[in-house]
């Protein structure tokens, strides 16, 4: 049932899906990101819970990665880069550095996400709540209105992720979830978790029959059609509640 | 507590209204009783091992009795003699079940109210009001009964030094069940804190009869690092009666796999019919499911059966209990089908026969499981095993031996979890500052942690603190903090509410409620439907709306997903489309292993098994060969387009699914080109692309260098790293320490999302803190458990040079059962069971052609 790593089409644009779970934009020479959470680890440090500091060095190390190999002359960071408003300043000396060695010579765009709305200080690059690249529209959060008048957005804000089944029983991954008129990125953030694509929260935002989803795998994505994910009713509306 | 022949005992032992107590019940006071009784006038602690009905219980108790009724002992003050006197508890008692610690109240009160003797019993479990449980720490019992959490709580508390002061007995009921998990070493811990708090302190442990009782007696007493171990006193009763076991013969058909014993359900019947009430024991609670339906199918005579495994809702299993408690009686039950939910606890005097069906892994754990029909010392129990397939007469047969030669095969204590001396260690702060030093001492004066070493206590302190991190970032967000004095102390009151909430060592996995509703009128309605009980939460993530499935003893329909709820229907129909997971969480034994490979090996120990298991076995021998005692047979052959390799190692199916991806990493690298493999109890199957017969006649060792020692070095490191088979160990490690949090009920409704997945932190920890402390306390868990590295490392050490291979051109008669289990964990229902008949039979005549 799955393919080698395939290309995404929104509105008529070609993006790849990395096995990272950033996308590729070719034509534009635009990496885009979603849901990065830097500093998750010691936001939920600071509350009592000692997880490893290491989510954004990890996270950041992906990034690098996914830059060096694109040579990206763009990055579009959909919002909720940093996992609260006071994470900027919790970032340590070097990850902060780099950062800024990542920002350098190229356009970087911060999306606002819920979660990051409120940084107040310079974390480098541009800010918007929204951009508009080509036909592509960028923005944290799918909006809610009927599917078809949506056309070529892009966004984060779920971190999507799907469970289908196997040979010996089932597999769940983030995912890619898209439909030719909109696309949704997985969370990249290491601390990320991922909220199934049957929950209630994605309820309404795809043409079920055009859903495809595409599931990170080792160094490749697999694309399943919508009938293959579990827990998906027929109509394509929802069962779960929120649960990350 | 029944009647026994014993000489009287001398005055001075058992008080006047004591010893008149037991005269006007015509009981005479036990030898093992009397020694307890003396070993409580000598302060000394003691362990007692004695069968089901010998009155242990009594025995445990009687010094305290006899001490409390004295009137010296009535006006004990505190040490620090403040303001008005008060007690302290004298008696602790803790019980790994909070049923039984009620049930044992329930009994105590007999005594003391018959003997009018002044004393005080109370329980304490997590059903206890906060009301009740305020008022016990102002106002303590003479005597309390609870569970080893309740214990944790108490001694984080800031009145544990009032309450546990004076305290003279601790009293631990079901020892041997208790000390070889996570919550024995939690215990041992708490133990060591009690004996700090009441240096004087006693501690009396009943247990039934264990492989080791040394080893108990030494959990008992405080260690001393770079000394001798120490031990308790050690008190043994005599044995009961032998039990009486009878193995189902073997007319009926005995099936090559599976574990469902459906050949034998009339012949369980007739027996629940002929006893009063039965427990039908089994080994997992699919199996219970299955058998339960399969008995009321063919109940024609409509015999009172019920269910009792722990997924079923908790009021449901209460119901069960007290129709147990009633007896055959009018109200009461012929049998009830049961897990190991029922392997301890209270005592249900009617029940007067045992029905194991399938494997009894295990002596020890077959012979506590037979207890629990007849609690008269004198007479013997009774108990019926029935084998579902032909390997499991023969452990059937090895346990019946081995039951009749008082053979036992408890596991060891294990080296105390580091995850649970995190958690205590933070509770020791919650308690009060404490000095690294002091606290040191003090656990390695608990067995489990005699060995620990200063440097690993010192990283468990730094984890506690501030997460163990080689990136200091963490210092402000600390959770204790050293003072000036050099003290450990909690850094605000919030660590210590936290802890409260996640105190304990039973993780539960994520579970969903299973609720009936009515979906006929093609919607599903918004509220109502019946609780039936609750199930794994990744069982449901594998269904699609339609699947049916087992549960409760029906056939369910799977509906629908609803916040932390399963909806479900009653389908039609008797099979379900989805298996349930077969696995036990027991393998069989070392011992019982050694016992079925020898009386394969020996012709002579055949004349009590079932002619067609002999047959069968003789077949073997014709065909092919019987592995024989100390080597390691391995059987080659070709079949369909694979080339299968069996090797009958017989240690368990931990071990050899451990093999098993050892094995085939390495056939991978010498080119052998494995597709897969499968394990049971008995062997492991390997098939691959490659003619395996032809490579290993073609280089004679090619063999030994597959099975060497060193997969155990860099190939175990190796597939530990990339194997997704730790993150459940971690989750467990990472939750008992505090890591993260215990998801509470309620949480998932507010949507809100409060840890981070397990998983998610295992793969950051793993790639930048290698030797974190949770690392290190994942991996000894999980080569403990999950993996069974100890029992493979000595297998392999075993067979070295001691490889036999036989190559065959066709599958073997004892090949035939592991070659059933490839694909079977797609089996559900009849049909498919009787597909499975016919390729067992093809097989079969394959392999005798």
């Amino acid at each position: 049932m799955t393919r080698s790593a395939p290309a995404i089409v929104v509105a008529g644009e070609r993006l790849e899906a990395l096995p990272s779970g950033a996308a590729w934009w070719p034509a534009e020479h635009t990496l885009i990101v979603a849901d990065l959470h830097f500093e998750k680890g010691s936001s939920y440090a600071r509350r009592g819970a000692l997880v490893p500091p290491h989510d954004t060095l990890a996270t950041l190390a992906a990034l690098e990665a996914d830059v060096a190999a694109t040579a990206a002359a763009r990055i579009v960071s959909l919002g909720d880069a940093f996992h609260d408003a006071e994470g900027p300043q919790r970032m340590e000396a070097t990850a902060r550095a780099r950062l800024a060695a990542l920002q350098a010579g190229r356009d970087w765009l911060w999306i606002d996400g819920n979660h990051d709305a409120g940084v107040a200080v310079d974390i480098g690059g541009r800010r918007a709540a929204e951009t508009a690249i080509g036909p592509l529209t960028f923005r944290h959060e799918p909006k809610p209105r009927p599917e078809r008048e949506i056309l070529g957005e892009i966004a984060g804000h779920l971190h999507p992720a799907a469970r289908v089944r196997v040979a010996a029983g089932s597999v769940r991954r983030h995912c890619f979830a898209g439909d030719g008129r909109r696309l949704i990125l997985p969370a990249y953030g290491a601390f990320a978790g991922g909220l199934d694509v049957a929950s209630r929260a994605f309820a309404g935002l795809f043409d079920r029959d055009a859903l495809i989803v595409h599931l990170l795998g080792e160094g490749r994505v697999h694309a399943f059609p919508a009938r293959a994910i579990l827990g998906l009713s027929p109509d394509g509306t929802a069962r779960r509640p929120t649960s990350r | 507590m029944t009647e026994t022949i014993a000489d009287s005992p001398p005055p001075d032992l058992l008080p006047a209204r004591f010893a008149a107590w037991f005269a006007g019940r015509g009981w005479c006071l036990r030898d093992h009783q009397r020694a307890l009784v003396e070993a409580g006038a000598a302060g000394r602690s003691v362990l007692l091992v004695a069968p089901t009905g010998a009155g242990k219980t009594l025995a445990g108790f009687l010094p305290s009795l006899i001490a409390l009724a004295e009137p010296k002992s009535a006006g004990r003050l505190q040490a620090d003699g403040r303001g008005l006197a008060r007690r302290g508890v004298h008696t602790l008692y803790v019980s790994p079940l909070k049923a039984l610690a009620v049930d044992v109240a329930r009994n105590l009160e007999t005594p003391i109210a018959e003997m009018g003797l002044p004393i005080t019993v109370e329980t304490r479990t997590g059903d206890t009001s906060a009301h009740k449980r305020r008022r016990q720490k102002i106002a303590p019992p003479d005597i309390l009964m609870t569970t080893p959490e309740q214990v944790a709580l108490l001694l984080s508390s800031r009145e544990a030094p009032t309450l546990f002061g004076s305290l003279e007995t601790v009293i631990f009921d079901e020892l041997h069940s208790l000390v070889t998990s996570k919550r024995g070493d939690l215990l041992a811990l708490d133990l060591a804190r009690l004996r700090r708090l009441a240096p004087g302190l006693r501690a009396v442990g009943l247990s039934a009869t264990v492989a080791d009782p040394g080893e108990l007696a030494a959990w008992l007493a405080p260690q001393t690092v770079g000394e001798p171990r120490r031990e308790a006193a050690r008190v043994t009763a005599p044995p009961g009666a032998s039990p009486q076991i009878d193995i189902l013969p073997g007319e009926a058909r005995i099936p090559w796999a599976g574990h469902l014993a459906r050949h034998a359900i009339p012949a369980v019947l007739a027996a629940i019919e002929g006893a009063k009430t039965a427990i039908v024991f089994v080994n997992t609670r699919a199996q219970a499911e299955l058998v339960f339906q399969d008995l009321w199918a063919a109940n024609e005579k409509g015999l009172r059966i019920a269910l009792h495994h722990g997924s079923l809702d908790v009021a449901q299993r209460r119901r069960v209990e007290a129709a147990m408690a009633a007896g055959g009686g009018p109200h009461g039950l012929d049998a009830v089908v049961a897990t190991s939910t029922l392997d301890l606890g209270i005592d249900w005097g009617d029940v007067d026969l045992v029905i194991h069906v399938g494997a009894p892994k295990g002596a020890s754990r077959l012979a506590q499981r037979i207890g629990r029909a007849n609690h008269r010392l004198d007479e013997p129990s009774r108990a019926l095993l029935v084998p579902a397939n032909r390997f499991e007469v023969l452990e059937c047969r090895a346990a019946l031996e081995a039951t009749a030669a008082g053979a036992q095969d408890t596991p060891p204590i294990r080296a105390g979890a580091l995850d649970v001396l995190a958690q205590h260690v933070l509770g020791m702060a919650v308690a009060a500052p404490f000095f690294a030093d002091d606290l040191y001492a003090e656990v390695t004066s608990a067995l489990p942690y005699a060995r620990l070493d200063r440097a690993t206590f010192d990283r468990v302190v730094d984890y506690v603190a501030t997460g163990g991190y080689a990136l200091r970032v963490y210092e402000r967000y600390a959770k204790i903090r050293r003072t000036k004095d050099g003290s450990w102390r909690v850094s605000n009151p919030q660590v210590a509410q936290t802890w409260r909430l996640n105190v304990g060592t039973i993780v539960e996995m994520p579970m969903l409620k299973v609720r009936l509703v009515d979906d006929r009128k093609g919607r599903i309605p918004r509220y109502g439907g019946r609780i039936l009980g609750e199930m794994e939460e990744y069982f449901f993530e594998t269904l699609t709306a339609g699947d049916t499935f087992l549960f409760g003893g029906e056939v369910l329909r799977f509906v629908a997903l609803r916040e932390n709820e399963a909806l479900v229907a009653r389908a039609r129909g008797r099979d379900p489309r989805i298996p349930s997971y077969w696995g036990g969480k027991f393998p069989l034994s070392t011992h019982l292993a050694a016992r079925v490979r020898a009386m394969l090996a020996d012709r002579g120990s055949w004349g009590g098994l079932p002619e067609q298991v002999r047959d069968w076995l003789e077949l073997q021998a014709e065909h092919s060969r019987l592995p024989q005692a100390g080597e390691l047979m391995i059987e080659t052959f070709p079949r369909g387009e694979r080339f299968h390799m069996i090797a009958y190692a017989f240690e368990g199916r931990l071990a050899h699914q451990t093999l098993g991806m050892l094995l085939t990493r390495r056939m991978e690298r010498a080119g052998l080109r494995p597709l897969g493999f499968v394990a049971n109890d008995y062997c492991l199957g390997v098939w691959a692309a490659t003619d395996l017969g032809a490579a290993f006649r073609r280089r004679p060792d090619l063999l030994a260098d597959l099975f060497d020692e060193d997969m155990l070095g860099d190939d175990l490191e190796a597939w530990l790293d990339e194997s997704a088979l730790l993150k459940r160990t971690f989750r467990n490690c990472a939750i008992i320490a505090g890591l993260v949090e215990r998801r509470h009920p309620g949480q998932e409704k507010s949507g809100r999302q409060t840890t981070i997945a397990t998983d998610l932190v295992w793969d950051v920890l793993r790639s930048h803190e290698p030797d974190h402390i949770l690392i290190r306390a994942t991996r000894e868990d999980a080569a403990a458990g999950l993996l069974d590295i100890r029992r493979l490392a000595d297998m392999l050490a075993r067979i070295r040079d001691r490889l036999r291979h036989v190559p065959l051109d066709r599958i073997s008669p004892l090949a035939v059962p592991i070659m059933l289990e490839i694909g079977r964990e797609a089996v559900p229902g009849s049909a498919e069971e009787a597909l499975l008949g016919e390729a067992a039979e093809a097989l079969i005549a394959e392999a005798t052609r």
